[in-house]
Formats: structure tokens, sequence, C-alpha cells
């Protein structure tokens, strides 16, 4: 059977990773291209790139960044950040992109996710939500977690399914940051509502919040960021403690 | 030299880098010559089996292909590219393969348990059927990136390795000079890469 995954997210400014708590403070921590090699070494079952360079010449070093990781390094590699047309899917692609992850530019036009999808299939469109609780309910928020779109992020969900989407990443922006675990709340909400893979982001702190997310049966990967960047918890160990807790892993 | 076969059928930036990564010499061409003369053939594709197979048809890359495997140069398809080597396919339709290598290609859609996702995507590990100088430099049990809907049905014949989805997937074919893996083995770390070693050496 497939096996559950782990994926190291690196969100990349001007050419550098960076990585900030409930979206902001954000700090330097390294060499995208270096951290990649580390992360493919170490086991990560995928790697996901965020562009989250606002400026035209800082998204020609990220461009740089992904080929170069891309033709270094052998794991399927997603790639999200100010992707708004189909262009944007040819353009990340071309530079060695396998799966491509929309977020702002789906909630302003819902039908990119279907033109994707049709251009180049389901397996190659990403859904990423960012939400949050507002009065007892789930709400996607927008522009890196800082606009209340008012849309149920439920409904997006299943939405986002029925356009097209092959996988969903689910950020919870209540528990990002604070690692004290994955939002397993939220998450259940959403993958007993779809079919397609469930990729939980947001709160991972240590080792045994991925035992408890695999465990709660509500997502196919746990993705972090910071934890693997500042190594308080390693790739390798994550696995062997995931192995030995009887959750099937690729080592 | 290998080929890489470009018949406008995905992304071969990939592939490309992993075959020149393991320092072998490779062109990406969709010229009958270039792939006359190479040495071996990849046949990759990512997207659907009858619009990739029309493409190889009416650009006579087919029949290309055909000879050269008659004549026993080693060809090696990826993904969709292994599934256009078999004898047809049920995606949408009925559609004529290449033959050569005998099964069909069917959904996973009804034949496997309701609670598994579609498409069969992650990595997943695999079962040795048969041993084969593809696998000399890895071991049973290693795990490979799959992602597919469609999958290798009444091929035992052909069948070296299956990875476990309720059914047992077709995961690596061999019928003589010719290979297929359901799986990307440019996207399979360094096992994967390992896989590509292997065939350069056939």
């Amino acid at each position: 059977m497939i096996t559950k995954r782990i994926i190291p997210c690196l969100d990349v400014r001007n050419g550098r990773v960076v990585k900030g708590v409930n979206f902001e403070g954000i700090q330097d921590v390294a060499d995208p291209v270096e951290l990649a090699h580390f992360y493919n070494d170490s086991g990560a079952d995928e790697l996901v790139f965020y562009d989250i360079t606002a400026s035209h010449e800082g998204r020609g070093l990220f461009t740089d960044v992904l080929k170069k990781v891309a033709s270094e390094i052998f794991i399927p590699l997603t790639v999200g950040g100010g992707i708004n047309t189909v262009d944007d899917f040819d353009r990340v692609l071309k530079c060695g992109a396998d799966k491509v992850s929309v977020n702002s530019g789906a909630i302003n036009n819902p039908d990119l996710i279907t033109q994707g999808a049709k251009k180049y299939g389901d397996q190659c469109v990403v859904l990423s939500m960012d939400i949050k609780r507002v009065d007892g309910e789930f709400h996607i928020f927008k522009n890196g977690g800082r606009l209340d779109t008012g849309i149920d992020a439920i409904q997006w969900a299943v939405d986002g399914e029925k356009r097209g989407a092959g996988e969903l990443v689910v950020n919870s922006i209540d528990t990002d940051g604070v690692k004290q675990g994955f939002d397993t709340e939220l998450l259940k909400e959403i993958s007993s509502r779809v079919s397609i893979p469930v990729i939980a982001s947001g709160g991972a702190g240590k080792k045994e919040d991925f035992v408890e997310l695999f465990n709660a049966d509500c997502a196919d990967a746990g993705l972090a960021a910071s934890i693997f960047h500042r190594k308080e918890v390693s790739i390798k160990e994550l696995k062997k403690y995931l192995i030995a807790n009887n959750i099937e892993m690729r080592i | 030299m290998i080929a890489i076969v470009d018949y406008g059928c995905g992304n071969l930036f990939s592939l490309t880098s992993s075959v020149n990564a393991l320092g072998l010499d490779t062109c990406v061409t969709g010229d009958a010559d270039k792939i006359r003369n190479a040495d071996r053939i990849i046949l990759p594709g990512v997207g659907a089996f009858e619009d990739a197979i029309n493409k190889l048809r009416n650009s006579g890359l087919a029949d290309v292909l055909i000879e050269e495997a008659k004549k026993g140069k080693p060809i090696l398809g990826i993904c969709l590219g292994m599934q256009l080597l078999f004898d047809k396919s049920y995606e949408y339709g009925e559609h004529q393969g290449l033959g050569l290598i005998k099964g069909e290609i069917c959904p996973f859609n009804g034949d496997i348990d309701k609670s598994l996702k579609i498409p069969h995507m992650g990595w997943n590990k695999l079962k040795f059927v048969r041993n084969s100088s593809i696998f000399k430099y890895i071991t049973e049990g290693d795990y490979m990136y799959f992602v597919h809907s469609y999958y290798g049905k009444n091929c035992k014949e052909s069948l070296l390795a299956v990875s476990e989805y309720d059914v047992d997937v077709p995961a690596v074919v061999n019928y003589e000079n010719i290979y297929g893996m359901q799986f990307h083995p440019e996207k399979s770390g360094e096992k994967g890469l390992l896989l590509l070693k292997a065939f350069s050496e056939i």
C-alpha cells in the first residue's frame, strides 16, 4: 500500500528560504538548494516550494532556484505562490515542478482549478487552503492568511475536488507556528468529505504530532517547515519513530 | 546514446535531468533518424492514452518504435509510456496500443476497494515476481513513486514486479528487449535513478 508522506515546505523569498510564525515575523533561514539536498538525503517524500516573492526580480531568482533544485533532486516537487493563470502553471512546470499549488488565484477565479486540471491532469493541481476559525466556522483566508474571504472552508474543499483538484493542502492558521500539533478537528471535517489526498499543514512541533495525525486517519501526508529547517525534528528519526508506531513509511 | 522520445506528451525536464545526473549520453528528440541511431530508447508520457497514441501514430514515431523494438533495441516506457507499449487500453473507450507487451490497460475504478483513492498516487513498494538484471542495483521492498488511474492487466508473462494496491499493480514489465515501469523512476529518488542506470547497461 502507499505510504503516508512527510513533506518539508520551503517558503522562498528573493531566493532564500524563510519562515514566519502565524504568517508573520519572517526570518531568513537558508539557501533553498542546499536545504533541498539536505531533505532529499534525509528521506523527504516530496518537497513543496512556495514563492512568497512579490517583485518581478525575486520571481526570476525563484525560477533559477527551482530549476536548480529540479535538476538535482529526483523526488516530486510541488510549487505554489503567485499562481493566477494557466500560464503560471506552464511557467513553473517548465522549470521542473510536478504539481502546482493554487491558493488565492483559485479564490479569485475558481475556474483556474478546472483549467489547470484539464490541461495538465487532476494530479497536477493542488488546492492549498489557509483556514481559520471565525465565530465557530471554518473560513478560507487569502493573501497569505491576511484576508478573511468569508468562504466556508469545508464547502470550498468539496467544490475544489469537483472542480478537478487532485490534492488538498489544509493549512490551519490557528495551529500554524504554534507547534502544539496538527488541527485534527479541521482535518477530519475535510477528509471525511473528500476522496482526494489531504496534506495536513500547520502545527507540527514534535514527532508525536505526526503519530497523532496519522492515527486520526485524517491525512495522507504531513507538511512542516520550521521544525525541519531548525533541525528540531529530523525526517530520518521521525520516519523511524512512525514505523515503530506501525505507520508505513518509505525509508 | 539514449533517445528520450519527445512527441508532445508531458514534461521531460525531470527525466532528462535524471539521465544527465547519471552521466549518461542522452538526447531529447522527436526525430525518427535520431531515434534509429540511438542505442536505447525511453518513451515517457503523461496525460491521456488516446491523445498520446494518436500523437505517436500521426508523427510516424509509432512505426519507428515498433521497428526498433523488432531489431532488439532496448526500449523503456515510463508511466503512460509503459501503457502505450501494451496491446490496448480501455481509458475512455478502447484504443490500440503499440502491441509490444501483451495485456490491456484498465481502470482501477471497480477493481479496487472503494475506500482507496484514485489515482494510485504516492510511494509504494516493489514485490519482485521474476529476477532481472534491471533490478541489479535495487532490492525487493524498495519504494517507487506512482501516479496513475489505469493499470495493466493480463500481462502475467511480462511481469517482473508488482506493487500492492488492493490488487497487484504491474510495476515493472519486460518482454525480451522491451521494458516498462508504471511508476516514475525519475521521481523515485536514488532507487529510481538506479533503475535507469540498470536500463542503460542492458
